[in-house]
């Protein structure tokens, strides 16, 4: 038998992505954030999740897509990291699935250089190609921007 | 014994836990020995644990229970030394012995004191054994004070746990600021009874429970008598460090957040400040230096001092210092005072040890310090005197997690302001926001007879830019006066709610960076609200800053006073080398205009300001010149009106001092706005040349006074007569 793997899928823009549920803590619909004037681009505001602050990261900023209209409600799909919790705001949520790991590859080249680095590969599905996110680039935003002078 | 020293409640509650864990392994290391009497490492093992709590009797002075394990000692070195056998009336002598000792324990436990028994009969019993003879006497049961109970106090709590303990107050008092807006709402007694009931014990729960965080300081000072004889040994110093009350409490997160930056500054007390003993003769001093750690309560803070007897802060050393890394002009040091002065050490980068030790002093330095602190919502400043000492002092919110903080509203969006860096509320309305002047670029206050300088949080916060209508605010203007380490500014907010308590939660990574913020808190809808930091503030509006105003600090109060009746507000700015003094009160705006601004009107330079043309006039134009020799080399190649003309190629922004009379206004132009003083003005001289009413020495430099009606007046005429 193959090995599998299970991922909690959303599209943003045209792509199907998904990360592996153990760092899915759960999915919110829209939720009404507090802006956080001079944030990285990216960063689109503040969710009180039951009492702790989580930061809202846009991934259609991470993944290299134009500016979320204003009036679109993005989903949540809050995550686990090593350094706390985050929220990705997503266009829609999609299934959970179990890819067989077999089908994993490198991500292909003919993804932006932005969304590729935020990569960590892609299943080949029967109905399409699934890219597995990496948590680990895709909550990195901010930290690379180095303090602001003051 | 409470009354010995720092930290000895402290010493004697770990003695309980500690002695308690020993006694709970002698029981069982006791009878595992009666039962296999020749395994020579359980017998190390009792004899390690007796000698233990013997040796810790001792250092306590508990004199009656030392002379009990002593006895217990003496027997199993006998044991040990294979000289006694092992037998049952042995055992049952040391765990009676284990008993009476544990009974003390609870004694201690709960009086801070050894018992008042004697073991006499106890210790003959254990004696006698000890010398091989056997039980003949009747042994006197220990007697248990059953009333004294258990030692409770000394539950061990994982710290993980207590810190989930607080989050969940945190929750709950969340909830509790939501029912109580709610019962606002609806007018039931019932209801409103039941909130105030559930403030109530919230508000108990919460103390309680940020009791169980919170720690005496002397745990984290136990390590430094350590670490200064060492220190001080391998430099070849003899250093004393005094302790002074070790007992203040503050949140163990906090603790945990100032161990690395006060051990840092102890270390620099005694490799930086500290002579050397020969040095120390030389200066009259004793041979020992002394470092004093000083904690204490002081309103709702702690504040904690490391004060040296050293050679103090060399101010020469820093500003020459300054000026080779760059952070200041020798022109600006000089205008600075001597605790101003002193503040530089808190650079990046600002070392000022002549030679790199291997103790500190490798550039990271007190800057560090100060953003440690700083994270903390702590502020750090250093005083000193050169060959007296130096006093570090750092103050520290007692805790972190819940704070009272002042809502304000700004673009629809609430923000919290702590309590703490708050100074005080001033709303200006109608035509008192006129008095909103503007000193080089920075709008400035004037609060009781101070200039206080004036951020909008919109443009902190990069909503708007100066160049950009505000808006609509003639509905008045609210000022919340913050304080930045002991910098006071004013910060403009669209409105002023409540003040909360507000639990402080941490900004997720992509955030931390941010210094306006000092985190985020969740508000009584639920929505979340972020906690503004008055220093980060401060610093991304440069209040701080070297140019500009710079009020109303500490550091300018501590100067010599000078006398208050004849003062006054004095504008100072230059121009072609020159310091000229204008009198602020008749000074009716400063502004700043970029030279794209510019515009010309026949030869006369004019901008649109106001709704209004507003004629400008550079001062140099009105000053007869004073020499025909100029001083310096790039004046030397450029007159007045080149140089002028240069500073306006250079893409430079014009400061400019509007100046009205008989409703007609001018603006002139001058090459730096400097500072605005209070002084009396001592007029050395009489007029020196035409322009200047005569001359007065302002902050140590000689200044010429501008006429300001006759500037007045030739200002009309310039560009009109003077062809260019």
């Amino acid at each position: 038998m193959t090995e599998s793997i299970q991922l909690c899928t959303f599209f943003v823009g045209d792509l199907h992505c998904g990360l592996a549920v153990q760092h899915v803590q759960e999915i919110l619909r829209h939720q009404e954030l507090t802006p956080v004037p001079l944030a990285p681009r990216g960063v689109t505001g503040l969710l009180n999740l039951r009492g702790e602050v989580v930061t809202g990261i846009d991934l259609r900023y991470v993944l290299d897509f134009d500016q979320r209209r204003e009036n679109d409600e993005p989903s949540n799909v809050i995550i686990r990291t090593s350094e706390g919790v985050v929220s990705l705001l997503v266009d829609t949520i999609g299934d959970v699935l179990d890819v067989p790991a077999s089908t994993f590859e490198p991500p292909p080249r003919t993804l932006s250089a932005r969304a590729r680095s935020q990569v960590r590969g892609v299943f080949k599905l029967p109905l399409g190609l699934l890219l597995e996110l990496d948590i680990d680039r895709i909550t990195e935003i901010g930290s690379a921007q180095e303090a602001r002078p003051n | 014994m409470a009354s010995e020293g720092p930290g000895l409640d402290e010493v004697v509650r770990e003695f309980v836990i500690e002695g308690t864990e020993a006694l709970d392994q002698l029981d069982v290391d006791l009878v595992r020995l009666e039962r296999e009497p020749s395994d020579a490492a359980l017998v190390a093992s009792v004899f390690r644990h007796v000698h233990t709590i013997k040796g810790s009797c001792g250092w306590l002075k508990f004199e009656r229970l030392e002379a009990l394990t002593h006895a217990a000692e003496t027997l199993m070195s006998r044991v040990r030394a294979r000289e006694l056998a092992i037998t049952a009336p042995v055992i049952t002598a040391l765990l009676r012995l284990v008993d009476a000792v544990r009974a003390a324990l609870e004694h201690v436990a709960v009086h801070g004191t050894e018992p008042p028994e004697s073991y006499t009969e106890l210790i003959a019993h254990v004696e006698m054994l000890a010398r091989g003879e056997v039980d003949g006497g009747a042994l006197l049961a220990v007697e248990h004070d059953e009333s004294l109970g258990h030692a409770e106090g000394s539950v061990r709590v994982d710290v993980a746990l207590l810190d989930d303990l607080v989050n969940k107050v945190g929750e709950l008092v969340l909830v509790r600021n939501q029912l109580i807006q709610l019962a606002a709402l609806h007018n039931d007694s019932a209801l409103s009874a039941r909130s105030q009931k559930l403030n109530l014990v919230t508000s108990e729960l919460q103390e309680r429970i940020m009791k169980t965080r919170m720690q005496p300081i002397g745990n984290l000072w136990k390590k430094f008598p350590r670490l200064v004889r060492d220190l001080a040994t391998a430099l070849g110093k003899t250093v004393r460090v005094t302790f002074d009350g070790a007992d203040t409490e503050l949140d163990r997160t906090l603790i945990e957040a100032v161990r690395d930056p006060l051990t840092h500054v102890v270390r620099n007390a005694i490799d930086h400040g500290i002579e050397s003993p020969t040095e120390r003769r030389r200066a009259g001093k004793t041979d020992a230096g002394t470092v004093s750690l000083r904690a204490f309560h002081q309103a709702g803070q702690v504040v904690i001092e490391v004060k040296d007897d050293g050679a103090g802060i060399d101010l020469e050393r820093i500003r020459q210092r300054a000026i080779e890394i760059g952070i200041s002009s020798a022109e600006r040091l000089r205008q600075l005072g001597p605790r101003e002065v002193q503040e530089l050490i808190f650079f990046p980068g600002f070392s000022t040890t002549k030679e790199v030790t291997n103790v500190s002093g490798r550039g990271v330095g007190m800057d560090v310090v100060k953003t440690n602190i700083e994270k903390v919502g702590g502020v750090i400043d250093v005083s000193g005197e050169a060959g007296v000492g130096t006093t570090v002092r750092m103050k520290i919110p007692l805790t972190l997690a819940i704070i009272p903080a002042l809502i304000v509203t700004n673009r629809g969006q609430r923000y919290a302001i702590p309590q703490a860096s708050l100074v005080e509320l001033i709303r200006l309305e109608g035509k008192s926001v006129q008095a909103v002047e503007s000193a080089y670029g920075v709008p400035v206050y004037r609060s009781r007879g101070k200039l206080l300088p004036l951020v909008y949080l919109s443009q902190v916060l990069g909503l708007w830019s100066p160049g950009q209508s505000r808006g609509s605010d003639d509905s008045g203007l609210n000022i919340a006066v913050l304080d930045a380490e002991g910098q006071h500014f004013g910060m403009v907010v669209d409105g002023i709610q409540d003040t909360e308590e507000i639990v402080v939660k941490p900004l997720g990574k992509a955030l931390k960076n941010l210094a306006t913020y000092a985190g985020a808190t969740i508000m009584g809808d639920g929505k979340v609200a972020l906690i503004l930091d008055a220093a980060g503030i401060a610093a991304s509006a440069k209040i701080a800053a070297e140019d500009g105003v710079t009020h109303a600090t500490p550091a300018a109060q501590a100067e010599p006073a000078t006398p208050a009746q004849a003062t006054r507000p004095i504008l100072l700015v230059s121009v072609n080398e020159s310091r000229l003094a204008l009198p602020l009160d008749e000074v009716d705006r400063l502004e700043e205009f970029a030279t794209t601004d510019l515009e010309y009107v026949g030869t006369r330079k004019c901008v649109q300001y106001r709704g209004a043309i507003l004629r400008l006039v550079h001062v140099a134009e009105l000053l007869e010149e004073r020499r025909s020799l100029p001083r310096t080399p790039e004046a030397d190649s450029a007159g007045p009106e080149r140089r002028w003309a240069a500073d306006l190629h250079a893409d430079e922004r014009l400061q400019v001092v509007v100046q009205s009379n008989a409703g007609r206004r001018v603006g002139l132009i001058v090459d730096r706005i400097l500072d605005t003083v209070d002084e009396t003005l001592q007029v050395r001289d009489e007029e020196t040349r035409r322009g200047v009413t005569g001359t007065a020495v302002i902050r140590g430099r000689i200044t010429e006074l501008l006429d300001m009606n006759a500037a007045f007046a030739k200002a009309q005429e310039v560009g009109t007569d003077a062809a260019e």
